[in-house]
């Protein structure tokens, strides 16, 4: 029997899991814009998890995605809390339920 | 031991991404993240990431917090009563977040042996640490050249093209991001 290779996997693999969908369940359940980032960032570090979870089997072509992946949050971040300050100096407020011009 | 510390950190995880989805102060919820950030950091580290861990502390759980926490002080918001939606979105969210995350976790039960078995589609004896020889070679280099050097590697042969498209679209974050936070648009 061979000895195990990459025994954190799974374990790994399943928190990734977990934090994705506590991003989504904060997407879906809050109002304000800048905690609806946050939860954008939660969901981009789980992806993150993967990629380095799985870099154990694959080789760093994985870790390589991860900066990747990080430069696009960060750009996403700058420009996103951007476009909250411009919104917030129209309309005093981050609270989506006021944000609505784009509604049909 | 490395999956006991593996197992508190996940819970640590776990549960400040918790506290941070439900936390009203959005001061509080960019704070718990930042936790959360700094647990799959030292999580990195056990999967023998370590660079990436180095940089996730740097570039997340540095930079990018700080950029929200910035944001959020410059809002000066009012400390609200509460900003979750009503009970119609919680059931959505219960329903869409439970079969997704019902979906994801079956990910759990996959072991490096039993991938190796689905590739090979040989049921006894396919050996993962032949599969999956890439990861082998991978520690071997970090062995021998360091972790940083060990990534550096593809990413400036193999990656080389996608890492400077990446310079690009910096750019243009950066451009977007001035012209959108002047004052008069």
């Amino acid at each position: 029997m061979h000895e195990p290779i990459a025994p954190l996997l799974g374990p790994a693999l399943g928190l990734s899991a977990i934090l994705f969908s506590l991003g989504v369940a904060g997407v879906l359940l809050r109002r304000n814009a800048i905690v609806l980032f946050v939860c954008i960032e939660l969901m981009l570090n789980a992806v993150n998890l993967t990629f380095v979870a799985l870099a154990q089997l694959h080789g760093a072509s994985g870790q390589v995605m991860v900066f990747f992946v990080m430069t696009v949050a960060a750009a996403e971040a700058a420009v996103g809390l951007a476009i909250i300050l411009a919104i917030f100096r129209h309309k005093q407020s981050v609270d989506l339920q006021n944000i609505n011009l784009l509604r049909g | 031991m490395t999956e006991a510390v593996f197992y508190v950190l996940a819970a640590c995880a776990v549960v400040t991404a918790f506290l941070c989805i439900v936390s009203r102060s959005v001061m509080a919820a960019v704070l718990w993240l930042t936790a959360t950030m700094l647990s799959l950091a030292a999580i990195y580290v056990l999967l023998s990431a370590e660079f990436v861990a180095a940089i996730q502390v740097l570039v997340y759980a540095g930079a990018v917090m700080v950029l929200f926490l910035f944001v959020v002080m410059l809002l000066n918001l009012a400390h609200p009563t509460t900003d979750m939606r009503g009970p119609a979105a919680v059931a959505t969210t219960v329903v869409i977040g439970g079969l997704l995350a019902i979906q994801l976790f079956a990910l759990w039960r996959y072991s490096p042996d039993r991938l190796a078995r689905e590739v090979a589609q040989a049921p006894q004896m396919a050996d993962p640490a032949m599969l999956f020889s890439a990861g082998q070679l991978a520690r071997d280099e970090a062995a021998a050249r360091g972790v940083v050097g060990a990534v550096a590697a593809p990413l400036f042969q193999v990656y080389l093209v996608p890492f400077e498209i990446t310079s690009i679209l910096l750019l243009a974050a950066i451009v977007g991001a001035v012209v959108l936070a002047k004052r008069n648009i």
